[in-house]
This record gives structure tokens, sequence and C-alpha cells, in this order.
């Protein structure tokens, strides 16, 4: 009795308040989305609503449940239900059922049952007594792999279902990583990677060898102070690029744009060696090393993207980054969808009275495009106070997992953060046009019992750790 | 508690900074812009189609023969629907409550937000029996619709009708809409696009529960609808009438045109049909029974029965024969039967008898002379040289070409060349011997009523001709100009004059084929011809203009299954053109004669050798 009143004094209530606000306005968007007008009752047995409800109250037993259970026994049993959901995902690909292309959910009558959404708590788990084991370092590459294996297994299961939003969620624990000490060199490279994706789909991936190899140049440049080697490397570096491009037109030899440049740089880089090796300095060996792995990458990059990458997959990506205009075709959802928001104004038009939403101008506007009926029914207002909300409920998570005693609670924390920010920012950057059309739910919105129940189960977790945050010692 | 991590503040930043570009995002989308607000306006507008009224259509002398009634779709928005007794307005329309319901169904499976159609063209006093009680039942309202009034019961080939147009008309035009109405036969067809005139719209607000609310920015982006160009059709209605009278119990058709102009003066189909069935609801109903009735009524003999011309061709082969100085006015060929069968006539001793008597030998000869050119010693070589150089005379006519009179689908007939030979027999396996019925204008030749009676103009008019069509004038336009250009066929002038005297002699001579086409006080020059027919009695056929001098009208008749062309086809002619010129019938006996024949072989109790 003693250890009862003491839990739910620990219990963080204000979490627990910013997520019954955002439970009960993302239930009455489902109800809202789904009205069909005045005849309809908001308790209509078999309505979207009243499924949803049934969804919510599932949850909060499973809440009670979560806090009846010892709090040791997350960490103590963290890769057997690792293990079992993994099996489960095997176990989808068998039996399940395919809805939308995605082999990815269990039926049991009327209900269906994603299990991909409950792999993101218990791969989440999985991770954090991975990175409590004794000496781990995650700047050691051999146990960062480690740390990555346990993200991928998932990863790979869930593409296999062909749910590749679902799977890309998962990467977000990057930022756990980041948070417990990976070196921050990799985050950078794979904000380049990103970087150079997003440019030569932009511009071109010629023009984008040449940028990178004209940075590079300057970044020499910037190291070394070397103003003489530089302008002479320039002018070697111009030369090459000339007798390229004759070489071109004349059809000799017949080399593209960026493998002209590449070679000009790659040259002039390596000219400078000899001096710098008796300076015994690396720069331009780095940085030649540099231009090598940006040249693989793009060039691979270009191939995977015509090659690999399905159409439609490509046209979200173009359509996303403005090169494509087609708002009756791929653009169609998310063009809907910025007209609804848009149409709502400051203050909206009021609950149950969207035009848009209702008459399925939106499509799947109780899942995905869940945030289109609060933009148009509650305006900016609404709108913006849902994202305020879920930024309160992040950063006091990111408190919570700072004040944790324990390594295990506190990676945890960490993993719920950034996959509820993941799904936060693609799934509402993607119904203002900021995002590609990714199909990932509205945590605690989106119509949908698995969602809703498992993202839930995720949170109370870490709340559950967190009320025994005192009694754990390090 | 555990000592800064710098790296927290990074995430946290992040986070921050992601909501600030999110929250900066959703203030110009939603309060900054106001380009999707116009856009969800777009979204929540309801379009009401005005329709405007269809071009009128007018005989030649201003009498209206096709106008517009009003006629009412009862429409439903099933969401809207708040039935309190369903068997009133059921009876109200006539239905039963089964189908009542099977209707709102069928409307709520298509939309339950958006209107469907729930009950088709109720005409206006249909309307006005539910008028009254349909403010009891919310979601139901009427979308009035233009529908098509007949004057008269006469003319349905011609004037055509409109239809509900299907998913391939849609598919081709972006003007129309499912259950928009369009031409689907005759001059509703082919004159469409004047006809329909530009549908108008009124734009609503509708409220998030589909019901109009108000005016769009009071009726600023409305537009009235524009009403369709009225036509003034050449068809001479009385003179439509009379044929259509002539030819009841008689399957064929005619086609009279006014050789100076063109202009087409009647254009008989029998049997024919009250266009009046094909108008509203039940359209369907009587579109299938006309399509599988006897005889077909739907299909146009006048524009599309193709027969053998017979003997009516003989007068293409004597312009040809002169032209070509193959014969001259002069020439006297031997009625010799040995190749050709002919009739007891006196002496063919010049082109004007031969036409007169319609002597086979004659012309067997003369198309001889025509295909056996004697470029080549083989005849199987010389033969298609030939044929290929008189067709290319003949299709001058108008023959083995699909006339642009201004209806749709006119066919083409037939005139065979070598290519058709050839494909028949095989190169250099057929000769003149082989074809020789060609003269006498049967066998391959194929010819419509319509061609013909184009022939028969461009005798009239010694060789000139104006593209014969069905509309006089379009809207404020006045004739198109296609049927403003004159064309003169490169034929010699003193080709017509022995020719024209050959078929006024073939009338009022006493050894004319054609005596039953007399008409009192004028000179009425005329050709028989019979077109063998494989199936039945032959097709009496006869083509003719009047008054010789100076030719008002000229006339081809095909009266099927007949017989003889100077027994059946001859007097109609005769009557219609007596009809024409004068407004009165003298010869009582002969309008009897042909008012009281049945000559549909089935029933046919009178027949002819």
């Amino acid at each position: 009795m003693r250890k009862r009143i003491n839990i739910l004094k620990q219990i963080d209530w204000f979490t627990i308040g910013v997520f019954l606000m955002l439970a009960v306005i993302g239930w009455l968007s489902i109800f809202s989305s789904s009205w069909e007008g005045i005849g309809d009752s908001m308790f209509e047995p078999g309505s979207r609503q009243m499924k949803q409800a049934v969804w919510v109250g599932l949850s909060f037993l499973m809440i009670i449940l979560v806090f009846l259970i010892d709090s040791k026994f997350f960490s103590a049993f963290a890769y057997v239900l690792y293990g079992l959901v993994i099996l489960s995902l095997v176990a989808v690909l068998v039996f399940g059922k395919e809805v939308n292309g995605a082999r990815s959910w269990f039926e049991l009558g009327n209900f269906r049952f994603q299990p991909a959404e409950f792999a993101k708590i218990f791969t989440s788990l999985a991770l954090a007594q991975l990175l409590t084991s004794f000496q781990f370092d995650l700047k050691k590459i051999k146990h960062l792999l480690w740390a990555f294996v346990i993200i991928l297994i998932p990863v790979a299961m869930i593409i296999l279902q062909n749910d590749t939003g679902s799977a890309l969620v998962f990467f977000a624990l990057v930022i756990v990583l980041y948070r417990e000490g990976m070196k921050s060199t990799y985050l950078f490279i794979a904000l380049a990677a990103v970087l150079l994706f997003v440019l030569s789909v932009l511009i071109s991936p010629g023009w984008v060898l040449a940028g990178s190899a004209f940075v590079l140049l300057a970044l020499y440049w910037l190291n070394e102070h070397d103003n003489k080697g530089f302008f002479v490397a320039l002018i070697v570096a111009t030369g090459i690029v000339v007798v390229l491009f004759l070489l071109k037109q004349r059809e000799i030899l017949n080399l593209g744009f960026g493998w002209i440049v590449t070679i000009a740089v790659l040259v002039t880089l390596l000219s400078l060696l000899p001096g710098m090796l008796r300076a015994r300095r690396n720069t331009a060996l780095v940085l030649s090393a540099i231009l090598l792995g940006t040249f693989v990458y793009i060039n691979t990059l270009d191939y995977v993207y015509y090659n690999v990458l399905q159409s439609h997959q490509r046209d979200r990506i173009e359509h996303t980054l403005g090169l494509k205009d087609d708002p009756l075709g791929i653009g169609y959802n998310v063009n809907q969808s910025k007209i609804a928001i848009g149409s709502g104004g400051f203050s909206g038009k009021g609950f149950l009275q969207g035009t848009q939403t209702k008459f399925d101008f939106v499509p799947e506007q109780s899942t995905d495009f869940i945030f289109c009926t609060i933009g148009e029914e509650f305006g900016f207002l609404g709108a913006g106070l849902v994202v305020l909300l879920f930024a309160t409920l992040l950063v006091r998570l990111i408190m919570l997992a700072e004040r944790q005693r324990s390594k295990f609670s506190r990676v945890y924390g960490y993993a719920v953060v950034s996959i509820l920010f993941f799904h936060i920012t693609i799934n509402i950057g993607m119904t203002i046009g900021l995002m590609p059309v990714i199909g990932i739910p509205l945590p605690f919105f989106s119509y949908g019992g698995s969602s809703f129940m498992a993202f839930t189960l995720f949170l109370f977790i870490f709340l559950r750790l967190d009320a025994n945050r005192l009694e754990i010692f390090r | 508690m555990n000592k800064p991590e710098p790296r927290t503040y990074v995430i946290a930043a992040v986070i921050v900074i992601v909501s600030v570009i999110l929250l900066v995002r959703l203030f110009f989308l939603q309060v900054l812009s106001d380009e999707y607000e116009v856009s969800a306006l777009n979204n929540s507008q309801r379009h009401i189609i005005q329709y405007p009224p269809r071009g009128i259509i007018y005989d030649r002398d201003s009498i209206i023969l096709v106008s517009n009634k009003a006629g009412y779709d009862l429409m439903v928005i099933p969401q809207q629907v708040k039935i309190i007794d369903s068997l009133r307005l059921a009876n109200a329309l006539g239905i039963d409550k089964e189908s009542f319901r099977e209707r709102l169904a069928e409307a709520s499976f298509y939309s339950r937000f958006q209107p469907s159609i729930f009950y088709k063209m109720l005409s206006a006093e249909e309307y006005a029996g539910i008028q009254e009680i349909l403010y009891d039942y919310e979601g139901f309202y009427v979308q009035p619709r233009v529908m098509r009034q007949y004057a008269d019961e006469v003319g349905a080939h011609f004037m055509g009708d409109i239809g509900e147009v299907n998913d391939n008309v849609i598919a081709a035009d972006a003007y129309y809409r499912m259950g928009d109405y369009a031409g689907v036969n005759g001059i509703e067809k082919y004159y469409e696009k004047s006809l329909r005139g530009k549908k108008g719209v009124k734009i609503f607000l509708v409220d998030a529960h589909n019901r109009i609310k108000e005016s769009y920015k009071d009726g600023k982006f409305d537009t009235l609808p524009e009403a369709g160009k009225s036509l003034v059709s050449s068809i001479d209605i009385d003179l439509q009438e009379y044929g259509e009278r002539l030819f009841v119990n008689k399957i064929g058709g005619l086609v009279a045109i006014e050789p100076e102009t063109g202009e087409i003066l009647a254009l008989v189909s029998s049997p024919g049909y009250d266009p009046n069935l094909l108008v509203g609801r039940n359209r369907g109903y009587f579109y299938d029974s006309l399509l599988n009735a006897p005889n077909k009524p739907l299909f146009n003999r006048a524009i599309n029965s193709a027969y053998p011309p017979g003997s009516t061709f003989k007068v293409v082969q004597a312009v040809i024969g002169l032209d070509e100085n193959l014969i001259s006015t002069s020439t006297s060929i031997p009625c010799n039967k040995y190749w050709v069968n002919c009739h007891n006539h006196p002496p063919a001793t010049s082109v004007t008898k031969a036409v007169q008597f319609s002597c086979n030998p004659y012309f067997y000869e003369v198309f001889r002379r025509m295909v056996q050119r004697g470029y080549e010693k083989s005849i199987f070589r010389d033969s298609p040289i030939g044929l290929d150089m008189w067709k290319e005379k003949v299709v001058l006519f108008g023959f083995d070409q699909s006339l642009d009179i201004g209806l749709p689908s006119v066919s083409s007939g037939q005139i065979p060349g070598s290519d058709y030979y050839d494909a028949l027999y095989g190169q250099y396996r057929w000769a003149f011997s082989t074809i020789y019925s060609l003269s006498i204008g049967q066998g391959e030749i194929l010819a419509t009523p319509l061609q013909l009676a184009h022939f028969a103009a461009i005798i009239a008019n010694h060789g000139y001709y104006y593209t014969p069509h069905v509309v006089k004038s379009v809207g404020e336009e006045g004739k198109e100009a296609k049927y403003r250009k004159k064309y003169i066929l490169p034929f010699k002038s003193e080709v017509y004059p022995p020719i024209v005297e050959g078929m006024k002699n073939a009338v009022n001579a006493p050894h004319g084929t054609a005596g039953l086409a007399r008409v009192k006080d004028v000179t009425v020059c005329g050709k028989t011809g019979t077109a063998q027919n494989p199936h039945g009695e032959d097709h009496s056929i006869f083509m003719a203009f009047a008054p010789m001098e100076n030719p008002k009208i000229a006339i081809a008749v095909y009266v099927e299954n007949a017989g003889y062309g100077g027994t059946w086809a001859a007097p109609i002619a005769g009557l219609m053109i007596e009809k024409y010129l004068t407004d009165t019938i003298t010869n009582k006996w002969g309008e009897e004669r042909i008012l009281n024949a049945n000559l549909i072989p089935e029933t046919a109790d009178e027949k002819e050798d």
C-alpha cells in the first residue's frame, strides 16, 4: 500500500495531462472526419469513433497493467520481448492480411492489428538493454554495429511487408545513439549524404559533384593557407577540365560532366601530395578520399534512384522537392490536404463544420491525413495548439529522460522522444507539403487501434520507468 | 542528476526548430495566404447547370418542324432525404413502392452527397402533378431539361433525334456531362454544335451538409445559357408529307432536289415513324421496338439503300459516250438481242431514241466502246484501262461518293473499277464480257435515291450542280459556304440537249417507257429503271426533273419489290412533281391508285410483271 501511494506521487502527471489532451482532441477529430451529417450520433455503434473508443479503453487498461508490473521486468525481459516481436513480424509475413499492398496486419474478427507498431517499443527496450551492457561504448565501431543490428532487423522485416514508411521510423533511433555518444562524424556523414541526395535530384549529379569538388578545394585552401599551391592547383584543374571538354567535343573521350570535374580535382589534389608529404600533412589525401567517396556515392545513388526505386516513390520525392506539379495526380492528396488546412484560416470553421474533410475531398482523412480535420475546423489556433502540445510533450520527455539515474531508462526515454518526433514531423509535414507522403500515423490522433495502443504503451512504459527512478542507483 | 550533456540541448533545439518551422508554415498556409481559401470555395460550391433551349428547325417556308418543350428530371440527394410518406410520392410518379426503394438505393450507391437522377424526363403535366407535394420531400428537387417537340409526324429520318450521351461522346467532347442530351441522328446530329447552344451555370455555396446557402458572390460568376442556333431546312414540309403519304404501305425512298440550288425539297424513307416516339422517358423502349420492327423503319433508305440503278444509268452512259465522241447524236445501233435482251421497240436511230426506248443493246455497244479502247491488243489488258477511264467520269456525278448533304452517315454506293474486278477475278482475268451488265446499270453498280436525284439535277442543269443539302440557313449566318459553291462538270455542253430530249420523250411520247409520270401542262423528263433483286421482286426506280425548260425539281424514287420502274416509281414521281409545281393534283385516278396500293411483299395482293 505504501509503495502504491509512492508511485502515484512519482508519476509525471504533467506528461499524462498533455497526453490526455492530445488523445481527446484526436478522438474528436476522428469523430468529425467520419461524421456524415446531422443524423449521425457521436456514439453510433460500429462507427469509427466508437471502434477507436474501444481501443482507447483497452489502452487505458494496458496503462494500469504497465503500472502493476515491476519496472525491472522491462529491462530483464527486453531481449525476450524483442525476440517475440521479431517472430510476430515473421508470422505476419506468412499469416498476415494484405491491406493497401502491405502485408502487415493480423486480422482478428473485426479488429486488425499491426505488429510493426509494437516493434518500435520492443526494439527500443532492446536497444536500451544493449547500450546498458557492461563496458558498452558507442565510439567503438563494433559496438555501434551491434546497435545497428538491433535496429535493422525489424527494419528488414517491415520492408519485406512492403511498408517502407513504418520501416523508416526506426532510423529515428539514430538520435538516441547520438545522445549516447556516437561519433558526430557519422551524423555529419549521414546529413551530408541526405543533402547530396536532395541536391542531386534537384539539380543534377554532375553539378553536385562539381560543387562538392569546388567545396573540397576551398577547404584545402582554408585549411592549408597555401595560396601559391592553391592557385597552381586551380590552374591545373581548369586546364584538365578544358582538355577533357575538348576531347569530349571531338568525341575522342566522351566523359560526363561529373567525371570530368572529379578527375580534374582528383588529379590536382594528388599533385599537391608530394609537397604535403614533405610538410607531413595529409589534408590533400583526406580530401581526395572524400571526393572519391562522394563520386561513388552519387553515382550509386543515381543508379538506385532510377533503377531500384519504384516510380511512385520517385514521384513522391520529386513532388515534395517541388519538381513536379501535378495537383490531380500524385500531388492530389497533398494539394487537397493543403486546401483543407489552408481554408481553416485563423480560427477555423468550427467543430464538424469542415467542408473539405467531410466530402471525401481529402483521402485517408481519418488515418494519415487526420491533421487536416484539425487544421480546417480549428484553424491556425487549433493546429498550432496541437503542434505546441506535441513539442511540449517531447521537450518534457527529454527532461524526464535526463533526470533518470538508470541509463536503461534514459536510453528508452530518448527512443520514445525520437520515434514520436519522427512520426509527428513526417506526418504533419506531409499534410502541409513539407515532407513526402509517407504513410505513417500521427501519434494519438490517427484512426487505428494498434497505432493508438502502441503509442500509449510506448509512452507509459517510460512513465513507469520514470516513476521508479528514485529506486534505482547507478 | 547527471551532469549537463551538450547533446541534450542539440536534440531539444532541433525539436524546437522543427516545431517552429511547422508553425510558421501553418501560419503562412492558414493566415497569410488566401489561395487555399479560394480553392476550398471551389470545392464547396454547387454548380447548377442551366440548359439552353436547343435550336429550332424550320422548313423552307418557315414552318416550325422541331421546337422545344420543358422536361423535368427529378433529382435526389440521398443524404438529405427524410422520407415521411414514400407511397404518396411513388403514387404521384406512378411507380410502386418497390421501384421507389430501388431507385433510392441506386442513387445512394452512386453517391450519398451528389445529386443523381431519380426519375427521368417528367413532362410539364407530370411535373405539375408532383410539384405541390414535392415540398414535403427534403432531398428531392427538379432539374429542368430541354425536350424536343415535333409539330408533325413526318420527316423523322432527316430531322433525326436527340438522346442521352454515352461514355464515348463524353470522352470525345468535354462539353457533355452524364445525363446531357445530344443529337444521335439526322440534322440533330450533323448540326449538333450549332443546335446545342451553350450551357450556363449558376453557382451556389453549399454548407457542410451540401445544402444550398446562397448565390456565390451574388451571381458574379454565373453565366447565362446561350440558346442554340435555329436552322432553316430546305425541306418543303407539305411535299415531304405528301411523299410520305404516297409511300404508305410501300418500302423505299425518294429524294427531291431543287436543281438550281441543290436544296433538298423532300427526303422520304418508308416505312417511317412518328418522331415524337423518340422523345422523353420512353425513348429507349420505342427505340428498341423500332429497331426490331419489320422492314427497319429506322433505316434511312433515301440516303442509305444502295441498289443497282438499272436503266436510269443509261443516261450516264449516254453523257460519257457523247463527250468522248464514242457516239454522235445521230449514231444508230441495231437492237441486237444476242448479248443482252431487250423489249420490242422502234429502232434506236439516235442517242435520243435510245434513251427514249431504253434500248439495252445500244448502251451495251456504247459501254463496249468505252471499255475496249484498243490501247492494248489483249482485251484482258485493254478492259481495265477503259473501265478506269470510264469510272473517272462516272464518279464526277457523285456516284461512289458520300455526299456531304448535312446528314450523318450518307452511303457512297459503288462504282466498280479495275481494282474491284482484279480482287474478284484476278488481274488480267476479266474483260468487257465479264462486266458488260454495267452498261445498263446492273451488276456491281450501286446507287442511292439521293445519288440518282443529284444526277437528275445535274442533267436538268445541263452539267452544273450545288452539293445537295438539307439545311438552307444556320442561325444568322445564312447558307454555309460549302453549299454556295457551284460545280461545273467538264463535259461538253452539247451532250445534254439530245439526252434531255430522250428523257422528255420517255415520259411524253407514245413509245416512251414512263407514260405514268406525265403531268398536265408540265413537260416532265424522266428515265425508268429496274433494279434486279435476287431476293424477290425487282425494285422499281425512276428519276426525273421538270419542267424541261426551267427545271424546278429533280427527283429519284425507289420502290422496293414493286417491279418495273415505269409502273410504280414513275407515277409517284409524277404526283410529287405536280404537287410541288402546282400544289394541286389533277390526276386523281393516279393518286388514288398509288394511295391504295400495298406493295409490301408479305401482304402484297397486287403485283406487276
